[in-house]
């Protein structure tokens, strides 16, 4: 049983029933982090501010916002730009921040990837993550969705389509998910009810997956050194803090964060008042016509990599039609990630400039990832359909060939070395 | 410092990527135009001055009034615009400002040849005449009638709104400004009124697209979705940014255009003035942010450095 004796402030009282001073020990004061990392492992701390700018701008919007193909469109851009007291400020903030938090997703998951921060131990860390990403993806895509406009509408008719060349259940799935056999109202309803409630719900929850998973084998560090983190906090809090190794959550991480968020606030205000157009397709201010098609049909940058994987592939061979090698890869794209602690098949926990091929390797994922962003949005025709092949064969290469060889050589070499 | 290399390389990267999948794919998406003179070059100029005292006689003789109204002369609308859209397919335009919208030269040629002047002669022709005729009047006729339509405008005040309801307003809704095509919407009561006021304007969408073979679309957004630049080339030669397109060329001046411009974008974009002003305040703040966050840090390091 517990002791409970007459407290002299709230904030003990609290503390005898809550443990507060526990809690605030084990979440942040101390919570260990290693003392040689550079800014880039603020990128999470920048991720929770986003997803929280997200959740507070998406919320003023819901309360004007109607999804219904008749009202959705004026709803946003008349009701909430308009005629909301800052109503065009939180769509501004909103749109940005979707498009902007997926610039740190990639700076995050590269980092990662640099670092080889998802293998000894860290691997849940790395399949949260993924699923964050993916379930950021379904948010995005939900999201856009909602205002109704031409890209609205076209990009939904064409991503869902995807689902049809999925063998024997694909027609039957496509009418499942659009709730009709084209797109429509009760397509608009359902993605707001996914966007709004349950894709929300489900990025909250991997979040604190995602948290809980980084407790045991703590953050890595700039030199892939293993830290004993239990001797190096003792130290720590003997009064040793120059000599120790780490560094608590709270405050000596987060001050250095507080500043990072800074300036990326800086850089994001600025994209949100004078230079949204990136984040917000001008095309998607033409109300959704299913009579008019556009010209050109594109994803959001974002998942430009992607959509060119699912395009690069314009030839028939054998009996496989273009559209399901297209397809093929484009489901490979979207899973492989999530296996990249067991393609690199290396021990080795260490930054890629000391880990020989690997680090070309890694730059040539990076540069051929960006060529596909951008050829993603070209049309795909000439000379582009065959940069856009190459590009592709050259990414399902790298992950799925180059990267478990170079990284097998690598381990017998360390093997070797031991 | 390390740092600031990193910094330097993700900083780079995502340039690229920016230009890559904006300025780049859209200079490749969108090939590049002249942007417009507005000069008109292809028509031929008026050679002949003009007497604006004898230019309503003329204008009377030459049947205008049958189709059009002159309000600032005291000529009313011959019909109301539903009626003249089933007769005509549109409502033919108040005249009393088209002095000041049209360049001198293309109204002579919009006068003598509509169908021409405003680049639709593959769409009309023996067997589906204009629906405005031809001018088969004297030459002097002609010159007067224009001089007498840039002396009335003088008198008037040319306002970004009107010159949007006079040169584009019988083709264009303009909702979020309260602006249909048969006039603004009045106050309505009853569910009856309501219900007029739409059966009107469908009516008149109906004979509109029978007309142009498409509906024009409600232009409230379109600030945002073309940008001033696209819709200033656009307005001065239609079919030279969509080819085939049923939008006439308008024919407007340099200055009529950017009153259009003006007024598309109090209406698309109301919030700009408070949008660059706000921004200004809120990037200062981050600013002094950054500056303390900064030195908050350097003290707490300096303890564990
Ligand atoms: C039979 C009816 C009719 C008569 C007569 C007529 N118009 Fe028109 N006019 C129209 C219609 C209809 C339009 C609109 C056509 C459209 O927008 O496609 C029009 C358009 C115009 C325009 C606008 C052109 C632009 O660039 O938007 C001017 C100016 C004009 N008329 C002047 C005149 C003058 C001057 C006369 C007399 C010489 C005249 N009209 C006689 C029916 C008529
Ligand atoms: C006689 C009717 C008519 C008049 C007058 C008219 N338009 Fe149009 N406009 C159209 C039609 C029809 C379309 C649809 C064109 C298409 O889809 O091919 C159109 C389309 C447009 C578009 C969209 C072009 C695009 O890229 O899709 C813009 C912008 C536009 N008009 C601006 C104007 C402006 C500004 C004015 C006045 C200065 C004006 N229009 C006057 C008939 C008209
Ligand atoms: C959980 C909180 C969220 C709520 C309540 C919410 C709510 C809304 C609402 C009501 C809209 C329609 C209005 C509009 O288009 O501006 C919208 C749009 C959108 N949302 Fe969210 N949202 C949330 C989180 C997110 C997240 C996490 C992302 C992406 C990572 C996202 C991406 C988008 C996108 C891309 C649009 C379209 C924006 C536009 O075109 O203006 N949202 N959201």
């Amino acid at each position: 049983m517990a002791q409970f004796t007459k407290a002299n402030s709230l904030y003990e009282w609290l503390d005898q029933r809550l443990a507060l001073s526990k809690l605030w020990k084990v979440l942040a004061a101390e919570y260990w982090i290693p003392k040689n990392i550079n800014f880039l492992w603020a990128m999470g701390v920048v991720l929770v501010t986003m997803f929280t700018i997200l959740v507070i701008s998406g919320i003023f919007l819901l309360m004007y916002y109607k999804p219904d193909t008749k009202l959705a469109f004026d709803s946003v851009n008349y009701t909430i730009m308009q005629e909301v007291w800052f109503g065009w400020l939180w769509r501004h903030m909103h749109a940005v921040a979707a498009s902007v938090v997926f610039l740190v997703i990639y700076i995050h998951m590269f980092t990662g990837i640099y670092y080889a921060s998802y293998k000894r131990g860290r691997e849940m860390i790395w399949i949260s993550g993924m699923l964050l990403f993916v379930t950021f993806s379904a948010e995005a895509f939900s999201g856009y969705m909602l205002p109704w406009g031409q890209m609205s509408y076209w990009a939904a008719q064409v991503i869902t389509n995807l689902f049809g060349g999925i063998p024997f259940i694909g027609d039957d799935l496509v009418v499942w998910i659009r709730g009709n056999f084209y797109v429509s109202d009760p397509t608009l309803t359902r993605f707001f009810m996914l966007h709004v409630f349950l894709l929300p719900l489900v990025i909250m929850m991997l979040i604190g997956l995602h948290f809980y998973t980084l407790r045991i084998p703590h953050v890595n560090n700039q030199d892939g050194e293993e830290i004993d983190f239990d001797a190096e906090a003792e130290k720590y809090k003997a009064g040793l803090k120059k000599e120790s190794k780490v560094i608590p959550f709270w405050p000596v991480f987060l001050s250095k964060d507080f500043f990072v968020l800074g300036i990326f606030m800086i850089f994001y205000f600025f994209l949100v008042f004078y230079h949204y157009d990136f984040a917000m397709d001008p095309i998607n201010f033409d109300p959704a016509n299913p009579m008019k098609t556009p010209p050109h049909i594109y994803p959001e940058w974002y998942f430009l990599w992607s959509y060119e994987v699912l395009r690069g592939f314009f030839f028939d061979v054998g009996p496989l039609s273009a559209m399901d090698i297209g397809l093929i890869a484009f489901g490979i794209a979207n899973v492989i990630f999530f296996f990249i602690p067991w393609l690199d098949r290396s021990p080795v926990v260490a930054p890629a400039h000391k880990r020989g091929a690997f680090f070309y390797w890694f730059w040539a994922l990076l540069i051929d990832m960006i060529i596909l962003t951008i050829w993603g949005k070209l049309p795909p025709t000439g000379i582009n359909a065959w940069i856009g092949f190459f590009a592709s064969i050259t990414f399902l290469l790298l992950l799925l060939v180059i990267l478990p060889k170079i990284t097998k050589k690598e381990a017998q070499r360390a093997g070797g070395a031991v | 410092m390390r740092e600031l290399k990193i910094l330097a390389i993700v900083i780079f990267f995502t340039l690229v990527t920016y230009w890559g999948v904006e300025p780049f794919a859209h200079s490749i998406m969108h090939p590049h135009h002249e942007p417009a003179t507005f000069k008109y070059e292809d028509l031929k100029p008026l050679n002949k001055k003009g007497d604006p005292k004898r230019g309503m006689k003329a204008i009377v003789n030459n049947g205008c009034v049958g189709c059009h109204s002159i309000k600032a002369a005291n000529v009313p609308a011959p019909m109301d615009p539903v009626t003249a859209s089933a007769s005509y397919g549109v409502n033919p335009p108040d005249l009393s400002l088209a002095g000041a919208l049209y360049d001198e030269k293309f109204l002579a040629n919009v006068i003598v040849n509509p169908a021409h002047a405003m680049k639709l002669d593959h769409k009309f022709g023996d067997n589906k005449p204009f629906p405005m005729p031809n001018f088969y009047g004297n030459a002097q006729d002609l010159a007067d009638i224009i001089a007498y339509l840039k002396a009335l405008a003088k008198h008037q005040q040319l306002t970004p709104k009107a010159a949007f309801i006079n040169a584009c307003g019988r083709c264009h809704d303009m909702k979020y400004d309260n602006w249909y095509v048969i006039g603004p919407k009045p106050k309505m009561d009853t569910e009856l009124e309501k219900a007029e006021f739409n059966l009107k304007h469908a009516q008149y969408q109906a004979n509109l697209k029978n007309y142009l073979g498409t509906n024009p679309p409600d232009l409230s957004m379109y600030i945002r979705s073309r940008g001033e630049e696209y819709i200033r080339d656009f307005v001065e030669d239609p079919q030279k940014l969509l080819p085939g397109t049923a939008m006439p060329r308008v024919g407007l001046t340099k200055e009529a255009t950017y009153q259009v411009i003006e007024y598309m974008e109090k209406v698309g974009d109301r919030k700009k003035d408070k949008r660059n002003f706000l921004g200004a305040w809120v990037l200062l703040y981050f600013v002094i942010f950054s500056i303390l966050a900064y030195l908050w840090k350097k003290q707490i390091w300096k303890e564990v450095e």
